[in-house]
Parts: C-alpha cells; sequence; structure tokens
C-alpha cells in the first residue's frame, strides 16, 4: 500500500508537468487543427532558458519560471507567425509536416549551440524530503505540483473571464462567427500560442529541477506523451488535457514501479492505441463537425 | 448609408457576383432576394468582409470600406446575422450576447442594450445561464439578432432569418425586423421566402446567378408579374 501511494505521489508530479505540456497542444489544435509537433521542442528550450536563468544570471526558481514562461511565449508567437500563418489556407498536412520541420531545426540548432551533450541542472530548490504515512515527498515534487495547480487555475480564468479568453473560445468553434463580432482571428491564434508555448516553457523548468539534467532532444518523449495525455482527455479540451496529463503520469510511475520500467513508454502507447479503438475522441472530446 | 458598385466575386475560377451594385439608405429595410445559389449570401458576406471581392467597391457613408477586415468593418457599424445563425453552441446566451459586445468598452451602456434586448426576447432574458445550443431554432434567430444588435450597429445586415422556422416563428421574427428598424437601424435583409420579405422591405432588388435583374420599392415588386411567377407561386 505504501508503495502504491508513493507511486502515485510520483505520478502525479510527472504527470502534472505532462498535463502543462498537453495543454498547449489541445489549445493550439482547438483553434486551428494543428497537432503542433513542435511543442516538445518549445519545453526543451524552456529548460534551457530557466538553465540559463538559475547558472549564469543567478535567479531564484520563481524569477527564472517568469522569464522562461515570457520567452517560451515569444518564442511560440514568432513560430507561429513565421511556419504556420503563410500555410493558413493550405491543406492540414502541409501545415502538420511543417510543424515537424520546425521540431527537428529547433532541436539541431539548439544542439549547434549548446551542444548535444547532457547538462545537469543547478540546485535551485533544496532537497529536503517529508515523511508522510510512509510515503516519502521531495520539496521540489511540492513546487511542482503547485505550481502546475496554479498555472491551470490561471488558465481556467483567462479562458473563461478575460476577453482573450473569451475570444479563443469563439474562433475555436467558429472563425467566420468570431470575425462577425469584432474579434481578430490571427491575433487570438497568437494568444493562444503565446499561452501553450509559456507552459510549455514552465513544465521544462519543472522537469529540469525534477529530473536534474537536459538535453536538445529531451522534448521528444514527453512530447509525445504529453500528445496522448491531450488525445486521451479529448484533443481540444482543456480539462481533458489536465486529466489526460495526469492519467498518464501516474500510469507511468505505477508501471515502472511494480513492472518494469523498461516497459514504461511501451504501455503509454498501447494506452494510446486502445482509446484510440475504445473511445476515438478521447474522454471529453466531442465529435467534430466537418465543416462544409 | 450603404452603397455597393460594380462588385464582382470569384470563388476560385467560378464567378459568384457579376458587376453587383445596389444602395441602401439610411432607416431603410431593403431586401435582396433570389433562389438558393443566387449569390445572396455572397453578397451579404462581401459587405461584412468576409469575403474579398475581386473588383468593386463598397461604401459606408461615402467612405471606401472595401479593404477594411471584417473586425474593422464591425467597429464602424456593420453587423451581420449570419446564415444559420451560427451562434457558439458551447457558450451561455449571456456569453453571446457578451461577446456580440466584444469590441465595446461602455460598460455601463452594454448593460443597457443587454437590458434591451432581454426586453425584446424575454426568452433570452429567461434562458441567460442556459448554454446557447439548447435552444430552439427561432431562440436561436433570435439570440443571433441579439447579439448582432449588441453591436450597436448603423446597419444590420441578415440573412435568412426565415431559415427552418415555424410560419407562425417566422411572422414573429419579421415583426422583430420591423420593429428594429424602426428604432433607427437600417437594414439589409437577404431571403428565399420573397413574399415575406417584400412585404416589410421598403425597397427590393432581385439576385439572380449573380446579377441583379430587377429592382424597385417592395410593393412594386411583390405586384409584378415575373417576381409573381419566379417567387411567390403565383400564375
Amino acid at each position: 500500500m505504501e508503495q502504491f501511494l508513493q507511486q502515485v505521489v510520483n505520478g502525479i508530479s510527472l504527470g502534472s508537468i505532462y498535463a502543462l505540456i498537453a495543454l498547449g497542444y489541445t489549445m493550439v489544435y482547438g483553434i486551428i487543427n494543428l497537432i503542433n509537433f513542435a511543442h516538445g521542442d518549445v519545453y526543451m528550450i524552456g529548460a534551457y532558458i530557466g538553465f540559463a536563468a538559475i547558472t549564469y544570471a543567478k535567479l531564484g526558481f520563481f524569477p527564472a519560471l517568469v522569464i522562461t514562461m515570457i520567452l517560451c511565449a515569444i518564442l511560440g508567437v514568432v513560430i507561429e507567425r513565421v511556419a504556420y500563418k503563410p500555410l493558413r489556407n493550405s491543406t492540414r498536412i502541409a501545415v502538420l509536416i511543417t510543424a515537424i520541420g520546425v521540431s527537428l531545426l529547433l532541436e539541431y540548432v539548439m544542439m549547434f549551440f549548446v551542444g548535444a551533450e547532457v547538462r545537469s541542472y543547478p540546485k535551485v530548490l533544496s532537497g529536503e524530503v517529508f515523511h508522510l504515512v510512509g510515503v516519502v515527498i521531495n520539496i521540489q515534487q511540492i513546487y511542482i505540483v503547485v505550481t502546475a495547480i496554479a498555472l491551470m487555475i490561471l488558465l481556467q480564468f483567462i479562458v473563461h473571464k478575460t476577453k482573450i479568453g473569451k475570444a479563443m473560445r469563439a474562433v475555436s468553434v467558429d472563425q467566420d462567427a468570431a470575425q462577425l463580432m469584432g474579434i481578430k482571428v490571427d491575433s487570438t491564434i497568437s494568444y493562444t500560442f503565446a499561452i501553450g508555448s509559456a507552459f510549455a516553457g514552465a513544465a521544462g523548468v519543472l522537469v529540469g529541477i525534477y529530473y536534474n539534467s537536459i538535453d536538445p532532444l529531451m522534448g521528444i518523449m514527453p512530447g509525445l506523451k504529453a500528445f496522448i495525455a491531450a488525445v486521451f482527455g479529448g484533443i481540444g479540451s482543456i480539462p481533458g488535457a489536465m486529466i489526460g496529463g495526469l492519467s498518464i503520469g501516474i500510469m507511468e510511475t505505477l508501471v515502472s514501479g511494480y513492472g518494469n520500467s523498461m516497459y514504461r513508454d511501451a504501455a503509454v502507447f498501447a494506452f494510446l492505441i486502445i482509446i484510440l479503438i475504445l473511445k476515438p475522441t478521447g474522454l471529453l472530446g466531442k465529435n467534430t463537425r466537418e465543416k462544409v | 448609408m450603404l452603397e455597393i458598385k460594380n462588385l464582382n466575386v470569384h470563388y476560385g475560377v467560378i464567378q459568384a457576383l457579376k458587376n453587383i451594385s445596389l444602395t441602401v439608405n439610411n432607416g431603410e429595410i431593403v431586401t435582396l432576394i433570389g433562389a438558393n445559389g443566387a449569390g445572396k449570401t455572397t453578397t451579404l458576406r462581401t459587405i461584412s468582409g468576409l469575403n474579398k471581392p475581386t473588383s468593386g467597391e463598397i461604401l459606408l457613408e461615402g467612405k471606401e470600406i472595401t479593404s477594411l477586415s471584417a473586425p474593422q468593418r464591425v467597429k464602424l457599424g456593420i453587423s451581420q446575422v449570419p446564415e444559420g445563425r451560427r451562434i457558439f453552441p458551447d457558450m451561455s446566451v449571456l456569453e453571446n450576447l457578451e461577446l456580440g459586445a466584444f469590441l465595446r468598452n461602455d460598460k455601463n451602456n452594454i448593460k443597457k442594450d443587454m437590458e434591451n434586448i432581454y426586453q425584446r426576447f424575454p426568452i433570452l432574458s429567461d434562458r441567460k445561464r442556459q448554454t446557447a445550443g439548447t435552444l430552439s431554432g427561432g431562440e436561436q434567430q433570435m439570440l443571433a439578432m441579439g447579439r448582432a444588435l449588441m453591436s450597436r450597429p448603423r446597419i444590420l445586415l441578415l440573412d435568412e432569418p426565415s431559415m427552418g422556422l415555424a410560419p407562425l416563428l417566422v411572422r414573429e421574427i419579421f415583426e422583430i425586423i420591423k420593429d428594429i428598424n424602426s428604432t433607427g437601424t437600417t437594414i439589409l435583409l437577404v431571403e428565399q421566402n420573397a413574399s415575406m420579405a417584400l412585404a416589410i422591405a421598403h425597397r427590393a432588388y432581385v439576385i439572380e446567378t449573380g446579377t441583379i435583374v430587377m429592382s424597385g420599392t417592395g410593393e412594386e415588386l411583390a405586384k409584378s408579374d415575373e417576381i409573381q411567377k419566379a417567387y411567390l407561386g403565383g400564375e
């Protein structure tokens, strides 16, 4: 029982990171129907920005997190403007292939500048641990979960209470009708990329702190898993991405803890296949009408 | 108020509008009638900025607006109720109305206008918190009209407000249109239901395969033989 609880605690910390990344996937998909494969690499760059902010600028956790989120937001907007916007009226497959291209570009440009080697993340939080009914919880896990929850609450607030959020929801349902309300579609899409990328950047910093190591290809696997989380929750659905992220995180740690960590990734992908067979729209997804 | 000069619109190689010219004067109800596929919706979408013309001019109070985006035109006072209503189904009635006032910042006046809309459409007030997708067709049409009015338009473009509604409701909607007009909003109405549209319109245009073929007062056209035969089911 204790081991089970321990794995669940570990799974929640890992899962909240997946959830943060999954939110960006799901928001971008919701608004322009694009699976933004470069999203995992924005997360990687976020980890490096946080690394630089802590190591060279000697910043603490929160300032580093905020700076990373701002810079990643800008990166996300630039990617959208340069790579995706010119393809607004072309086929979906063209944009999808471009996204894969952007992903490779970010990975190897980073590799060129920072080298391919793994770097160890600076210690910015103490490694202190608590014991709670036999379960070990460390400070980092608390920071991760609290940061993730705070960001998700912030996102819910933005989406439901602010004008930008309402514009995002309107554009994701019906771009023409949104324009007739006076909503600028292009800037709404930019905001969506900015928010999604900022969240990915935050996830990058959290992962760096938690796993203590970063490298230019670190975005690939978590990117794919967060994508699975988004699909599991129902792509396009924000609460779905949160639930999906947590489920995938917990599943992974349970498989590692009770089975074999070698099967961790296989289990997650097998799970994706099962979801796609049983409920192709995901947990909270809706059957979308194809617009004619 | 609104003037369209020699408008041409293409979808790819297909020409949807051929040299359309029409005028809507301040305070009028003008209707554009025609069969399915004649180019009615395209005309409205080009006026509101959702479609780009290949050539021609659109003037709002003498000012050229042809190159402006749809949101910029909303700001200048053009508001469209699109075909099929296109309300935001997952949002509440209230949120839909709020989106109608997206470009406005005058909170107090928005509140006042919202009250006016609820007075005009009491059913919307009852269903404020309900998701818009759960409303009936007639209620959705009222919501779409209310939403369009929330931007305080100078000219309201209505695309087939009677589509898919029961005859009794159609009559009600047309009464509402007349009423909106009487409070000073100019209206350009696109309809397949020619008899109803001609009955309330000050002036009318008939469009066939992308060309305006007739125009006149609502009464004149309602009496004309050709219109009787083609659109009103007369002999």
